[in-house]
């Protein structure tokens, strides 16, 4: 009965994977090609999840799997132009930016930047043609799709996203800023953005993915980043998921991270009805530096879950996670950070931080760290709390005559900005600043 | 200024203040002194508006008003200040940053301009002086990470950056070394107008040493025993407060 209703699901992924095909015309004699229809096959094998797997107790993605999405399978700019989008993206972002439209690269929008010989900030359907090579040593080496249904799915509809290639010793300094934008559009509609980043030993760069909409209408975003930190690099990403709150968002991002790599990752979720981000670093080598700072804001009817795993596979490395939260409203909150210490990883030094701030009695957090340990000599520490604002902090601030509104805002900004001061971009941290402006005044209006 | 007529509170069902009676005018400074857990904080708390105390009896008129009918913020912007016997740590709001908030609040409700970046900072750095505070302190986060005696001292660096009428100081004296105190206490000197009024809530009659009370009144049990002059301080401090439970002077 179950596979029956799971098949009954998959069917429009399947007849979107044949109308996909026919539109790579010639293109589908490429190697790539065989791993687009493996994954495929093996996401008509797993399914969909539901909440009976493990992995997505909280999150049910029926409402994905029930819909019916349609694949976009060529470029259109849709009435996207630079004034439009000026309103939706980060300002001040001096660096390089490539703009993708409904899962399609815009070279209109784009500024692919002048870097020095050897560096690619391209697209990665025009480097599947022309950096193949460089490519096919990478991709789809780090995100296993083998239990990942979703990974399998945008495996299988692989074609256009981000390829940075950073060469050894390159420091590029100013951001490469990602934007994803979803239009407005008749039917609902699907996209596969496949993002891949590799960075050289000895070689610097910082990366910020954004996913935005122009109208407040359902989608669905299903994206995969594989990020490879060589040798001594030093990797910082950000990710601002702000979809519409109509959206479905599923992120994946794998990181490999070399011999003493250092890999930030800042993930700001405030987008989606349904939006579920998953980090995966591999700490494969000595010495290596991870850092996870996450931030969920959500409101209404929203539904945002993050699930990481840090898997020490090595020794003497480190690991930072801070995951915050902010729900309002009726919404809804998952975390779930797992940190696998191997055999091999003595002294391993990792901890794991995980604080909600609950502005309404309707919302709720599931929140589960999840450690397992079969190194002797480590340090593993982890914490979790789930409350609301401090009453004595807030009638500290009235006794000295502020409002018990901007109080409470004062207190709730405090408690993201914990997590946004340690964005090192300047322009994205002015950003957040406006985005929890923004969601404290619309709370407000609403409360 | 202000009038406190027999005031009951309680919290969580257990009564605390049992018939307070206290009359302050404006230039005056009153001592309230008394043993532990006697209601002394809970009092204070009650005139700053705590929620979390129910007052189930009695009547407080502050120039005039039902204080007990206006909200935290008002009565700070009507001009009452609590110095906290227990400051509260903020993490992540800098001490300048809440320090403008509230002075400007309680500008505007006053009908004065807010102050601009430049013209608080000037005001501030002249009023650190008074308290001969660090200047480091400012861009920390409220009280975070503060010593008892700092947090202490940046609780009237509020006071005079603020400057309320009618100040009440919930045992400010603790956690000061003697140079700390008389620092604070030439500090809260400094203040002292005609026009406005200081509680001095203590423990111990050291502070008085340096802020003269016009009256000290002692609490005891939640209610004030005896009152009197600034004598009364050094009679307590010699003969306990044993001496005015049992020579309470109900007639106050
Ligand atoms: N939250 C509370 N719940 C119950 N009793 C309390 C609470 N807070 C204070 N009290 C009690 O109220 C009494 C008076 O406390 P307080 O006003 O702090 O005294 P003082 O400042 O004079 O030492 C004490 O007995 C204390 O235990
Ligand atoms: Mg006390």
């Amino acid at each position: 009965m179950t596979q029956l209703t799971n098949n009954r699901q998959n069917d429009w992924c399947l007849s979107n994977f044949e109308l996909f095909e026919k539109s790579l015309n010639g293109d589908s004699a490429l190697h790539i090609h065989a791993i687009r229809k493996a994954a495929m096959e093996r996401f008509a094998k797993l399914g969909f999840p539901t909440t009976r797997d493990e992995e997505w107790r909280f999150t049910s993605v029926a409402p994905i799997a029930s819909s019916t999405f349609n694949a976009v399978l060529d470029y259109a700019p849709d009435g996207i132009t630079e004034k439009n989008l000026k309103n939706l993206i980060v300002d001040g972002m001096n660096g390089s930016r490539l703009v993708f439209i409904n899962g399609h690269f815009s070279r209109d929008l784009s500024d692919c930047g002048s870097f020095p010989h050897g560096v690619k900030v391209e697209n990665l359907s025009g480097a599947l043609k022309n950096d193949i090579g460089l490519v096919n040593q990478y991709l789809t080496r780090y995100a296993r799709y083998d239990d990942n249904a979703f990974t399998a799915l945008n495996t299988g509809f692989l074609h256009d996203g981000a390829f940075i290639y950073v060469p050894e010793g390159i420091v590029i300094e100013d951001p490469i800023y990602l934007v994803f934008v979803s239009t407005e559009s008749d039917a609902s509609f699907v996209s596969h953005p496949r993002n891949l980043i590799v960075v050289s030993r000895n070689a610097q760069v910082c990366i910020v993915e954004h996913y935005i909409s122009v109208e407040k209408n359902s989608y669905f975003t299903n994206t995969v980043t594989e990020i490879v930190a060589g040798d001594h690099s030093v990797v910082e990403h950000t990710k601002l998921q702000s979809e519409s709150l109509k959206a479905f968002h599923i992120g994946s991002m794998y990181v490999h991270q070399g011999p003493a790599s250092n890999f930030t990752s800042n993930s700001i979720s405030f987008g989606g009805v349904l939006a579920r981000n998953n980090i995966t670093a591999l700490l494969d080598a000595e010495g290596c530096e991870c850092t996870l700072n996450g931030l969920t804001l959500s409101t209404g009817q929203q539904h945002i879950d993050n699930h990481t795993t840090i898997d020490h596979a090595k020794p003497h490395c480190n690991s930072h996670e801070l995951y915050k939260a902010i729900l309002d409203g009726k919404s809804k909150g998952v975390f779930n950070g797992k940190i696998y210490v191997r055999k091999d990883a003595q002294k391993t030094d990792a901890k794991q931080t995980n604080k909600t701030l609950l502005l309404s009695d309707n919302a709720t957090m599931n929140t589960k760290p999840q450690l397992e340990i079969f190194a002797d000599d480590v340090k593993c520490t982890h914490g979790a709390t789930v409350g609301y604002l401090d009453a004595e902090a807030l009638f500290y601030l009235r006794s000295r005559g502020i409002d018990s509104e901007a109080a409470r805002d004062m207190l709730t900004y405090a408690f993201a900005s914990d997590v946004t001061d340690r964005v090192k971009i300047e322009g994205v941290r002015e950003y957040l600043s406006g985005v929890l402006h923004a969601r404290l005044e619309q709370g407000r209006s609403e409360g | 200024m202000l009038e406190i007529k027999n005031l009951h509170a309680s919290i969580n069902g257990n009564e605390i203040l049992r018939g307070v009676n206290l009359r302050v005018n404006s230039g005056e400074v009153h001592a309230i002194m008394g043993p532990n857990g006697s209601g002394k904080s809970t009092l204070a708390q009650v005139l700053a508006g705590r929620e979390a105390y129910e007052v189930s009896k009695g009547n407080v008129t502050y120039e005039g008003n039902n204080l007990l009918d206006m909200a935290p913020e008002d009565r700070a912007r009507e001009g009452i200040f609590l110095a906290f016997q227990y400051p509260v740590e903020i993490p992540g709001v800098s001490n300048t940053y809440f320090l403008k908030a509230a002075l400007n609040a309680i500008r505007k409700h006053r009908g004065l301009e807010e102050l601009d970046a430049v013209e608080f900072l000037s005001l501030v750095k002249q009023r650190m002086k008074i308290l001969d505070m660090d200047q480091s302190l400012l861009n920390r986060p409220v009280n975070e990470g503060f010593s008892g005696g700092e947090k202490k001292r940046n609780e009237i660096f509020q006071m005079a950056v603020l400057e309320p009428k009618l100040a009440i100081l919930d045992e400010t004296d603790s956690g000061l070394d003697i140079d700390a105190l008389r620092i604070v206490a030439d500090g809260v000197n400094k203040l002292r107008t005609k026009e406005n009024a200081t509680i001095v809530v203590t423990h111990y009659q050291r502070l008085l040493n340096y802020i003269i009370p016009d009256f000290v009144h002692v609490l005891v049990d939640g209610r004030i025993v005896r009152s009197g002059g600034k004598e009364l301080a050094l009679e307590l401090e010699d003969k306990g407060y044993d001496w005015v439970r049992e020579h309470a002077d109900v007639n106050v």
